[in-house]
C-alpha cells in the first residue's frame, strides 16, 4: 500500500527580464475606461427609460392620460421659465429642510441617550417599535388640529417620518462599533460627550449615513403626500400642491412636470449631496467600497 | 508656600518611586467575569510588580487570564479582590498614562490618517498644543519607519504596518507603562519576527516600561526581561523568572517553561 513518490531532481531557472513597461502593464482601452464611469452608465439607463417613455407616449397618443416625454419637458420648461415650478419647489424644500433637520437632531439626541444609559435604550426601543410603523400621513389630521393649516403641521409630520428611521439606524450603528475601538476611545480618557462625537459617530458613520438617506426619502414622500392632502399653506403651495392643482385643471403634462421635478430633486440629492459626503467620508476611510 | 513644600514632597516621593519602589504593583488580584449563566474566575490572587524600564511579559496558555489581567491594569476591569496601583496610585479606570496596544488591526481610527491617529490622543488628553503634537507624532512615526505613509489612511496599510502605527501611537504618549495585548499574534511568522526585533530596537532607544501579553514561549523569551508564568483555569502565578539574551540560557529557559506548563 505504501507508494513512495518518484524521486525528482532539483530545478533552477533563470527568470526572463522584461525590458519595456509595455510587456508588464498596458493601458485600458478608451471605451472600457468610459464604461467604468458610473455616471455615464446611469445616464445611459436614464436615456433608455426616457426613450421608452417617449415611445409609449407617442404610441398611445393620449396626452390626457399619458403625455409623452417631449410634452412633459415642454410643460416643465414652461413652468421653469415662468418661475412657478422653482417657487413651488423652494416652498417644499424649505419646509423639508426644517423638518429634516429637527428630526435628525432629535434622532441624534435619542440615540446618544440610548447608547449612554440603559433606560434610554429601552425608551428608544419602545418608541421606535411603537411609532416607526405608524405612517406619517395618518398623523396629519391630528397635526392639522394641533398646528392648524400651516407649515407647522407639515414640519410635525416630517419630523415623525424622519426621526424613527434615523434613530434606528444611528443606534444600530453605535451598537456595532467594535469593542476594540471603544476601548481605544476610553484609553484616551475622553469625556463622554467627546467620546460620542469623536469615536462613536465617525465609527458608526456608514449606518448613520444610511439612516439619513432613508430619512431623506421618507421626508420627501411624506411632504409631497401631505401637500396633496391639504395643499396650500398660508397662501403658498409646494410641489404637491402644484401637482394637485394641475390635475384639477387637467393639465396632465404639468402634473408629469411636477412629478419629474420631484424625481430630479431626489436624483440630485442622492447623486450630488449624499455621494459627495460618501466620497469624503466612508469611502476615503475604507469603510465602504 | 505650604503648597510648594507639599509639591516638593510629592516630587521627592516620586523620585522614591522611581528609584526603588515598583512602578506597577499588582497585589492579590482576583478577576471574575459574568456570562449570562455563570460567573467565571479568570485569575486567582495574582501578584507581581513591574519596575521602571522592565519588559515584563505575562505568559500562559489561553484561559490563564493574562489578557484579563492586562485589561485590569488598563482600568477596563475592576478586580473583585486585591489592588492594582501605578506609582502608588490606585487604578480606577482607563487613562492615557497606560496606553494600550491591542491585537486587533481595527484599533486605529479608520477616519484618521496615520499621522492624525498618532496626534489625536496627544490632543484629546489635553497634553499639548497642535504644533507640538504634530512634531512629536512625526518623530515617533519616523521611529517605526512609516514616515512615507504618514498621510495614508489605515485601510491602505498591511497588518504589520497598522501594528507599527499603534505602537507609535502608544509610544508618542510617553505613558508610564505601555500595555501590549498580543500585538503580533495576528501577524505572519516573518513579520512577527521583524516586529519583535523592531520593538527591542525601540526599547534600546527610549527604555520605556512595557507590560506584554503573549502565549508564545519563544516570543516571551525574546521580548521579555522578566516573565510571569501563569497556569490556566483560573489563572494563578506558576513562576516569575528572568529572561536572558544568551542563546544557551534561552534554550534552557524554554524547556524549563515547557516543563512548568505541561508537567
Amino acid at each position: 500500500m505504501d507508494i513512495e513518490p518518484a524521486a525528482r531532481p532539483d530545478i533552477f531557472r533563470e527568470v526572463e527580464h522584461f525590458s519595456g513597461a509595455e510587456a508588464v502593464e498596458r493601458p485600458i482601452p478608451a471605451w472600457e475606461r468610459l464604461w467604468n464611469m458610473g455616471w455615464l452608465r446611469k445616464a445611459v439607463i436614464i436615456a433608455a427609460l426616457c426613450g421608452a417613455w417617449q415611445a409609449y407616449g407617442v404610441w398611445s397618443d393620449n396626452s390626457l392620460l399619458f403625455p409623452s416625454f417631449t410634452d412633459t419637458i415642454e410643460a416643465f420648461t414652461d413652468n421653469l421659465v415662468n418661475g412657478v415650478l422653482p417657487a413651488r419647489a423652494w416652498v417644499s424644500i424649505k419646509v423639508l429642510l426644517i423638518g429634516y433637520a429637527v428630526g435628525a437632531g432629535l434622532a441624534t439626541l435619542l440615540s446618544v441617550l440610548a447608547i449612554t444609559t440603559r433606560l434610554g435604550n429601552d425608551f428608544l426601543e419602545t418608541l421606535t417599535s411603537m411609532f416607526n410603523p405608524l405612517p406619517a400621513i395618518a398623523l396629519l389630521p391630528l397635526a392639522l388640529l394641533w398646528f392648524g393649516l400651516g407649515s407647522g403641521s407639515l414640519v410635525f409630520v416630517l419630523v415623525h417620518s424622519v426621526l424613527w428611521v434615523v434613530a434606528l439606524n444611528m443606534h444600530a450603528g453605535f451598537m456595532g462599533v467594535s469593542s476594540t475601538l471603544r476601548m481605544v476611545g476610553r484609553n484616551y480618557g475622553l469625556s463622554s460627550l467627546s467620546y460620542v462625537l469623536k469615536i462613536l459617530v465617525p465609527a458608526a458613520f456608514p449606518s448613520i449615513l444610511t439612516g439619513l438617506k432613508i430619512g431623506w426619502a421618507f421626508a420627501w414622500r411624506t411632504l409631497i403626500a401631505a401637500e396633496l392632502v391639504f395643499g396650500v399653506s398660508s397662501g403658498k403651495g409646494g410641489l404637491g400642491w402644484f401637482i394637485f392643482e394641475n390635475k384639477n385643471q387637467l393639465e396632465i403634462p404639468s402634473v408629469f412636470a411636477g412629478l419629474l421635478c420631484v424625481i430630479i430633486i431626489g436624483l440630485a440629492m442622492e447623486n450630488l449631496v449624499f455621494r459627495w459626503i460618501e466620497r469624503r467620508t466612508v469611502r476615503r476611510w475604507g469603510m465602504q467600497h | 508656600m505650604d503648597k510648594r513644600r507639599q509639591s516638593l514632597g510629592d516630587c521627592a516621593k516620586m523620585m522614591g518611586w522611581m528609584m526603588s519602589e515598583p512602578l506597577l504593583d499588582v497585589r492579590g488580584v482576583t478577576l471574575q467575569y459574568k456570562t449570562s449563566e455563570r460567573v467565571v474566575t479568570a485569575t486567582h490572587r495574582v501578584s507581581f510588580s513591574v519596575l521602571q524600564g522592565d519588559r515584563f511579559v505575562l505568559l500562559g496558555p489561553s484561559g490563564c487570564g493574562k489578557s484579563s489581567l492586562l485589561k485590569a491594569v488598563g482600568g477596563y476591569i475592576k478586580p473583585i479582590e486585591g489592588d492594582i496601583s501605578l506609582r502608588g496610585q490606585h487604578i480606577s479606570g482607563p487613562g492615557p498614562d497606560r496606553m494600550m496596544v491591542f491585537q486587533e488591526f481595527d484599533q486605529l481610527l479608520p477616519w484618521k490618517t496615520v499621522a492624525d491617529n498618532v496626534v489625536f490622543p496627544l490632543l484629546a488628553s489635553g497634553r499639548m498644543r497642535k504644533a507640538e503634537a504634530v512634531g512629536r507624532a512625526r518623530h515617533y512615526i519616523d521611529k517605526v519607519g512609516l514616515s512615507k505613509f504618514a498621510d495614508s489612511y489605515p485601510h491602505t496599510l498591511s497588518g504589520g504596518m497598522k501594528q507599527r502605527v499603534a505602537i507609535a501611537r502608544g509610544m508618542a504618549m510617553e505613558p508610564e507603562i505601555l500595555l501590549m495585548d498580543e500585538p503580533f499574534a495576528a501577524l505572519d511568522a516573518l513579520t512577527r519576527r521583524t516586529m519583535q526585533d523592531e520593538l527591542l530596537r525601540l526599547w534600546d532607544d527610549t527604555k520605556f516600561t512595557v507590560l506584554f501579553v503573549t502565549h508564545s514561549i519563544n516570543e516571551a523569551i525574546r521580548i521579555g526581561t522578566r516573565i510571569l508564568l501563569l497556569s490556566p483555569h483560573p489563572g494563578q502565578v506558576r513562576a516569575e523568572v528572568n529572561s536572558s539574551t544568551e542563546p544557551l540560557r534561552q534554550m534552557e529557559l524554554e524547556s524549563q517553561i515547557n516543563t512548568l506548563l505541561f508537567a
